[in-house]
């Protein structure tokens, strides 16, 4: 290997460093000041490209100047900005007091309404933009040729830190950011400018994506898959860097741009897994990310946002139990597709229970569930495909494969609390996305692999309907139980104090460890069963729209019930099954029915039957 | 018996020494009191003593052990209780469920995945709300009780694990002054009768020195002074620096019940 060619690598692993700065930067702003999460950033990125690739040819039109082409660039960062203020007026600020998870669903929901709109306004397809005048040509470098728009992309990440550092330290609006940053209680004391401080803020944050995605355009084009791609890649750099850091995501998207530009040449397949393991190690020695620092307790203990006391089964619940079970039964004497929807259904309703097992009764708020009941399919489905073994051993290699893989991330995931563990179940969710997705020979890759038939005295959709009643039900009723049981109440015990627990002599973190790997295993025995029932595996399985819908399970059936999230799941999978074939816009209405249900309705299902009953009669 | 040493036991944070060369002894069944002023380093001090901090340096023993840097939980395990200046309790649970989960943990049972939690060791968590006078209150959730009543209860589940030694950091913060009388009086008993040794820090003089067998005075992370309640009240650096005039009456006013 020449010098020349590891100087061009390095010289391209600096180019996307400074780009992923420019876009987590917003990011860690706008999280330092509203202590949101903003899913939606990574949306701005990609209304940053979509306004680009329409304005900037357009003023190009007039004069192909590479002034021209920086002023469209500004401007479409400009029009996204304002468009995070629109953002912050309509949605944030009704939410700045919310639950952390309904924060994150929310801004999630403003995700799918994007999608869809960005579908509306620019159709399907990718549209390539043009390339920057004046940059268009390479530069040789010791015999190497470079193109001189990622050399000058290099230069954009320093400058950007600089103004904003100027910004930070010369303006009152910076000086106000970082007051806000570093501490909380300041932010009350603003009074009025409390508004204009986040509304601005918003703005900077927005701006700064749009900014990121509006410069991409001479090398990547605009389209539908840029939001989410993007984001993974800015959690993982801030949550390196230390959330609210500017220079600590300068630092960790340099770490991660030259760890992707050398790792190509020595993994190929599995650069990801090495940002991977750069992450898992920086958690573990720092946790709160390099430049981070550990958020201070709150003053006031409040009551828990998730399952106070488990209790009792009332008698009203014991009804409602049986005749779901009892409509469960006999869904086969209705028709084929109802049995269809009705296998879905008590499938995502395990997955659901299993997934508000670590939300509503331990406090996790795993975003990134999907990972383990699609590694529970997809370890039955191989088994079945690449090694030819009969569909009994490959359910139960399911739950050991999610298990497995939630013993596996859970030991780094339960380091962390709150939003920090939030993102981190993501990103290693992402991640286990991305290899199953990059490794074809094994997983077939985007496509998948198709076979996965249940043995022959189960491949009946009435007797699998059966046999998945009788394995999802065994196992929620299990759950259920453990939730009673004394681990269960020891998960709840950490959650409300942990400082208490650890005083009792709890070990928090092995409990979280145990009850992470515990539902993931649930997860994943949830995914070998819907494996068999479609026939197949892809990745969409692993995505974050499919932790997205578990988490509208819970949501919508409530994340304070036991067995709230199988009502929820019965409702959304259903609605999605009616909605779905009728409508182009479903991420449209989930969006917008997510952000509804955070707003009036966050007790979910069995909130609302429980008012309904408390109500005199 | 010497049940807690503490020696050389020094913290920083940042520029601040919030603790510099704290040492001290603590016997079986005796009330060691350290009173300062706010941000002297008491806190510091309990929470390097329970565990909840690393020291950057000096040890701590305990029965002859040395448990320096341990984490609470392992401190629990070897019979360390305690309470924090900011009560910290179950809040989704009721106070019996509190106390319950104690036992829970104290008997090596929370990794049971089939038992039924709210029937384990109710009586025992029934007796333990009995002592320190909360019984009454067993079913109720515990965000509903007044602050002091928290502090009983945590005094509750503290004593759940059967400790050698209570750590209890400002027991009576928060409280009316009849209540404090009244809590410190209870945990007195509960030492005195068990053999527990109690390390406490407390702002009402009134309750230190009815209760103290000694006092440690703590200013700026270092012990000023150190001894019985009649020295450290005549000592006049404490007088000057600390006590001023209103805790020097208080110290005359307090009538120590003679024991021991
Ligand atoms: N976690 C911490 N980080 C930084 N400084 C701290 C921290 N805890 C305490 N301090 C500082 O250490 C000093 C002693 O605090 P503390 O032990 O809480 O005092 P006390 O309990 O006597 O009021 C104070 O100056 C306080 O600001
Ligand atoms: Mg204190």
């Amino acid at each position: 290997m020449e010098w020349s060619f590891l100087l061009v690598q390095a010289l391209s692993g600096l180019a996307s460093a400074s780009s992923l700065f420019v876009i987590a930067s917003g990011l860690t702003i706008v999280f330092g000041v509203t202590r949101i999460v903003n899913f939606a950033h990574g949306s701005f990125y990609m209304l940053g490209a979509y306004l680009a690739v329409t304005i900037v040819p357009w003023l190009l039109e007039f004069d192909r100047s590479p002034t021209l082409f920086f002023v469209g660039v500004l401007a479409s960062a400009l029009v996204v900005g304002l468009l995070g203020v629109a953002m912050e007026m309509l949605l944030l600020r009704r939410i700045y007091r919310v639950p952390e998870l309904f924060q994150l669903l929310a801004t999630f929901g403003v995700v799918l309404i994007v999608q869809d709109l960005v579908q509306l306004a620019w159709g399907p397809m990718d549209i390539p933009g043009p390339r920057a005048p004046g940059l268009r040509h390479g530069v040789t470098i010791l015999d190497q040729r470079f193109p001189a728009y990622e050399l000058f992309l290099i230069v954009v990440g320093p400058a950007v830190l600089a103004l904003l550092w100027l910004l930070m330290h010369r303006t009152r609006f910076g000086v106000l950011i970082r007051a806000a940053t570093q501490d909380r209680e300041m932010v009350g004391a603003l009074g009025v400018n409390q508004a204009m401080l986040f509304t601005g803020t918003l703005f900077l944050g927005a701006a700064l994506a749009g900014l990121g995605g509006a410069l991409q355009i001479p090398r990547i084009s605009a389209n539908a898959h840029m939001d989410l791609s993007v984001i993974t890649e800015a959690f993982v750099v801030t949550v390196i860097g230390g959330m609210g850091s500017v220079p600590g995501a300068f630092i960790a998207a340099l770490l991660i741009g030259l760890l992707q530009a050398f790792g190509v040449l020595i993994f190929p397949k599995i650069t990801l897994v090495l940002v991977f393991l750069l992450m898992a190690a920086v958690l573990v020695v720092k946790p709160w990310g390099l430049l981070g620092r550990p958020e201070a307790a709150a003053g006031r203990a409040v009551l828990p946002e998730g399952i106070l006391d488990p209790g009792r089964m009332d008698w009203a619940g014991k009804v409602l139990a049986v005749v779901a079970l009892a409509v469960m039964l006999a869904l086969p004497l209705i028709d084929a597709y109802a049995v269809k929807v009705g296998t879905e259904v008590l499938i995502f309703a395990l997955a659901a229970v299993s997934l508000n097992f670590l939300v509503g009764n331990g406090g996790i708020v795993s975003f990134g569930h999907a990972a383990y009941f699609g590694l529970g399919a997809y370890g039955a489905g191989l088994l079945v495909v690449k090694a030819g073994l009969p569909m009994e051993p490959a359910l139960i290699a399911a739950p050991i494969a999610g298990g497995l893989a939630a013993a596996l991330f859970g030991f780094f995931v339960v380091r962390l609390s709150g939003i920090y563990l939030a993102m981190l179940t993501m990103a290693f969710a992402q991640i286990a996305y991305a290899v199953v997705f990059q490794w074809v020979e094994v997983t077939g890759g985007d496509n998948g692999l198709v076979g996965v038939w249940p043995s022959h005295w189960a491949a009946s959709r009435e007797v699998y309907h059966y046999l998945t009643a009788v394995l999802t039900l065994a196992a929620i009723v299990f759950l259920r139980r453990v939730i009673h049981a004394p681990f269960g109440a020891t998960l709840r015990a950490a959650r409300d104090s942990a400082q208490r627990a650890d005083a009792i002599g709890i070990d928090v973190r092995m409990h979280r460890w145990l009850g992470f790997t515990l539902a993931g295993a649930a997860a994943g025995l949830a995914g070998g069963l819907y494996a068999f029932s479609k026939g197949s595996i892809d990745p969409t399985l692993l995505g974050i729209p499919m932790s997205v819908d578990f988490l509208s399970m819970i949501l919508l059936g409530g994340i304070q019930s036991v067995l709230g999230p199988v009502a929820g799941a019965a409702a959304f999978h259903s609605l999605k099954d009616f909605f779905l074939p009728l409508t182009d816009h479903w991420r449209l209405l989930l969006g917008l029915s997510i952000i509804a249900m955070v707003l009036v309705f966050p007790r979910g299902l069995a909130g609302a039957f429980a008012s309904l009953r408390r109500r005199p009669a | 018996m010497t049940l807690l040493a503490v020696e050389g036991l020094t913290k920083r944070f940042g520029g601040v020494l919030a603790a510099k060369s704290v040492s001290f002894a603590l016997d079986e069944g005796e009330m060691l009191a350290i009173i300062g002023p706010n941000g002297a380093g008491k806190s510091t001090t309990f929470n390097m003593v329970g565990g909840q901090l690393r020291p950057d340096g000096g040890s701590v023993m305990l029965a002859g052990k040395d448990v320096t840097g341990l984490p609470s939980r392992a401190l629990c395990r070897m019979g360390v209780g305690r309470t924090f200046q900011v009560a910290q309790t179950f809040l989704s649970f009721s106070v019996l469920g509190n106390v319950q989960m104690a036992l829970l943990a104290h008997h090596g049972q929370t990794r049971q995945l089939l038992s039924d939690a709210a029937v384990m060791h109710r009586d025992a968590a029934l007796a333990l709300l009995d002592r320190v006078g909360m019984a009454a209150q067993a079913g109720r959730p515990i965000g509903e009780l007044a602050y002091g009543d928290v502090k009983r209860v945590e005094l509750a589940i503290a004593l759940a694990a059967a400790p050698r030694l209570l750590l209890m950091d400002e027991p009576t913060a928060g409280m009316a002054p009849s209540e404090r009388t009244a809590l410190m009086a209870l945990v007195a008993g509960i030492a005195r009768a068990e053999r527990i040794g109690v390390l406490f820090t407390e702002h009402d003089m009134d309750a230190v020195f009815a209760h103290a067998d000694r006092i440690l005075v703590l200013v700026r992370g270092e012990i000023i002074a150190r001894g019985s309640p009649e020295e450290v009240r005549a000592d006049p650096e404490v007088q000057r620096v600390y006590l001023g005039h209103s805790g020097t009456r208080a110290a005359g006013r307090a009538r120590r019940p003679v024991h021991g």
